[in-house]
């Protein structure tokens, strides 16, 4: 099977969509002739042409706006943010009108669009351009949330965000786009909604998504060293959530560490760890635990960034705490 | 040759009809406002009529499409929604147009190219370029009628909007209905410049001030911008002035303006001034006004006795259309 970075992964999804249904176009700042400020798009705007594949200018309100309208009318736009610290300016279209435009107009409307780009913390680009939203967006009805973590699972869960009649916000990472990772030639789609167990496990569960999988994959093995057997759970997609993947691995293991990148403070896994308490409660042995990011904005300096972040020594600590096995 | 003779009784009478069903359907909604049937706010369109009346009465809404902001009771009813829907809507009934979900500044409807109603200040403005976008991109020969007030025109999606329709030359018209108070604060008060149609022109697209009380007017300009947009596609803008006799909504006894101000514009009210010139044409007679007025009433009451009598939405409706089926 061909290995092939996250980033390329992104583009096969679009090229194939773009390919498949004329009605899908894709605009943002630097996707066309500049192939993208990280690369993602590059060649689509060859391929495609000045009509589907459009630069815009800075102006993240307007041109998500405009996405929302060609949506409403039949289109299905991938609107691309450079990163998602610029969606706060389209903030308010996403949320009055890309989410609600269904719901208030009586189901009259579909809203079929992708809003993609880069969220999370990335390295020495201090507070404004560091720091992870998907709990702005988690918190909306009617946006669907998609967080991939590997190439393989970026792939198949874009073509199936792009086929989908409802507006999502896709993840993605800047130190994510030069990962690799092994990617059919064949296609596929990965549902949204269906959570992956990453790695199987018997004696804790560490559930995460996106970036951070890696740091917890890490995480697991320096366990194993120890001796603990952890399981895995990579949710894939916050909304819809698979909170019976989540369950089945606490009724299984009887404890649970939530590891991301926000804040964590009415962040998606403060909601899971409450989702777990009661759902899952008569199988827990402890409480659940959770490494997100420090609560405060993002510092420049790299060993402080370093230490905002969730980190394999972190997840180990909250593993064994929960397994009573600190002092 | 008047305007009123150069396009004739047929188009005339549509206009006429428009502004009274716009008039006296609001009237209604204001009266049962205050019964406490209708809930939220309700902001009443009463006054400009000639707006929505002289642009929507210029489209094809096979091709066409229209979308505005909250004061939206008169845009619905000008593409042709049917009242008990919009009456029903307001009362939030399982029969209105969205469902009851919607209310009042979210009157939508797919078949009439109706895109809404949208409450946040200037939130349409780039959602109406986006649907001009779609009809350049799948080479329809329609236009988009984008509707916000003064107080939006300063919002950035405005501006953004129009950068983003002059660099791609999509088929909208952006109109600024101008009634002079962004909710209670008086334009002037706001804004840097006060003809607003010169706004355009920062993007290279021409604006145009209209007298928002001549219906015919408005109607007679739109008929050529349409014309002109369906020829070769490119964005216009227009500032059209007008004044609402009610306060910014039910709740806003408007003390910020005199009652001559008022006064002074009733006396140029846009129904009057067509049925006015209508007469001097010989178009209507006083008694066939008399019979078109007491049809209209008769719908709104018809609409308000649907929306009486209709359903509340049933409990199970509080989770259907938050997404769409896969």
């Amino acid at each position: 099977m061909p290995v092939i970075t996250f980033r390329e992964a992104l583009r096969q999804a679009m090229d194939e969509e773009m390919a498949r249904d004329d009605r899908v176009f894709l605009l943002g700042e630097e996707v066309a002739q500049y192939n993208g400020a990280y690369k993602v798009t590059q060649g689509l705007w060859e391929k495609y042409g000045d009509k589907r594949v459009v630069d815009t200018p800075i102006t993240e309100e307007g041109f998500t706006g405009l996405g929302v309208g060609a949506a409403m009318v039949g289109l299905r736009p991938i609107v691309e943010w450079m990163t998602l610290n610029f969606a706060l300016m389209a903030y308010d279209q996403v949320v009055s009108n890309a989410a609600k435009t269904r719901y208030m107009s009586g189901g009259q409307f579909k809203l079929p669009m992708v809003m993609r780009g880069p969220n999370g913390p990335a390295e020495y680009l201090a507070a404004q351009h560091s720091q992870a939203l998907q709990s702005i967006f988690a918190h909306i009805p009617g946006l669907k949330v998609v967080s991939p973590s590997t190439p393989y699972d970026a792939k198949g869960l874009l073509k199936t965000s792009i086929r989908d009649d409802n507006p999502v916000i896709f993840l993605e990472g800047e130190l994510m786009y030069a990962w690799k990772g092994e990617v059919p030639e064949e296609e596929y789609l990965i549902p949204l909604g269906k959570a992956d167990v990453k790695r199987e496990g018997s004696d804790v569960s560490l559930v995460s998504y996106g970036k951070p999988m890696r740091v917890t994959l890490e995480a697991a093995e320096k366990l194993e060293k120890e001796g603990i057997n952890a399981e895995v759970i990579d949710l894939r997609s916050i909304k819809p959530l698979d909170e019976e993947a989540v369950y089945a691995s606490v009724r299984k293991t009887h404890c649970c560490v939530i590891v991301e990148e926000s804040w964590p403070f009415a962040s998606v896994g403060s909601h899971l760890g409450w989702l777990i308490s009661r759902n899952a409660f008569d199988y827990l042995d402890a409480p659940v635990e959770m490494v997100a990011s420090e609560e405060v904005p993002m510092p420049y300096n790299h060993k402080l960034e370093l230490a905002v972040q969730p980190q394999v020594p972190k997840i180990v600590a909250a593993a064994k705490k929960v397994l009573y096995l600190d002092n | 040759m008047s305007l009123v003779k150069k396009y004739g009784k047929e188009t005339t009478l549509s206009l006429l009809q428009s502004m009274l069903l716009m008039r006296r359907f609001e009237e209604k909604a204001g009266q049962m406002y205050g019964l406490r049937k209708i809930g939220g706010f309700c902001h009443l369109y009463i006054g400009q009529e000639a707006v929505a009346a002289g642009t929507i009465g210029a489209l094809d809404l096979k091709s066409d499409y229209i979308i505005g902001g909250y004061r939206d009771h008169g845009h619905a009813l000008a593409v042709g929604m049917d009242p008990k829907a919009i009456m029903a809507e307001l009362y939030g009934k399982a029969t209105g147009c969205s469902k009851g979900k919607g209310g009042s500044m979210h009157m939508y409807s797919a078949e009439k190219h109706m895109l809404g109603g949208n409450g946040i200040v200037g939130s349409q403005i780039p959602v109406g370029t986006g649907v001009a976008w779609k009809i350049k991109y799948m080479e329809e020969n329609g236009v988009v009628l984008c509707y916000f007030g003064d107080g939006a025109i300063h919002q950035g999606a405005f501006h953004e909007s129009l950068n983003l329709a002059k660099i791609h030359d999509l088929p909208i018209i952006y109109i600024v209905e101008n009634n002079q108070y962004g909710m209670g604060t008086d334009f002037k008060r706001v804004s840097a410049v006060h003809d607003l149609a010169q706004m355009g022109y920062a993007y290279d697209i021409p604006g145009k001030q209209l007298n928002g009380m001549q219906v015919m007017e408005v109607y007679d300009e739109f008929v050529n911008a349409v014309k002109s947009i369906r020829e070769k596609p490119h964005p216009l803008f227009y500032e059209i002035k007008t004044y609402r006799y009610r306060g910014h909504s039910m709740s806003d006894p408007a003390k910020y303006r005199t009652p001559e101000e008022l006064e002074e514009y009733k006396q140029q009210d846009p129904i009057s001034i067509l049925l006015k010139q209508m007469q001097e044409e010989k178009l209507i007679t006083e008694k066939e006004y008399k019979k078109m007025d007491n049809d209209i009433k008769a719908i709104c009451d018809e609409a308000v006795d649907f929306a009486e009598k209709s359903p509340e939405p049933e409990l199970s409706a509080l989770y259907e259309d938050v997404f769409a089926e896969a």
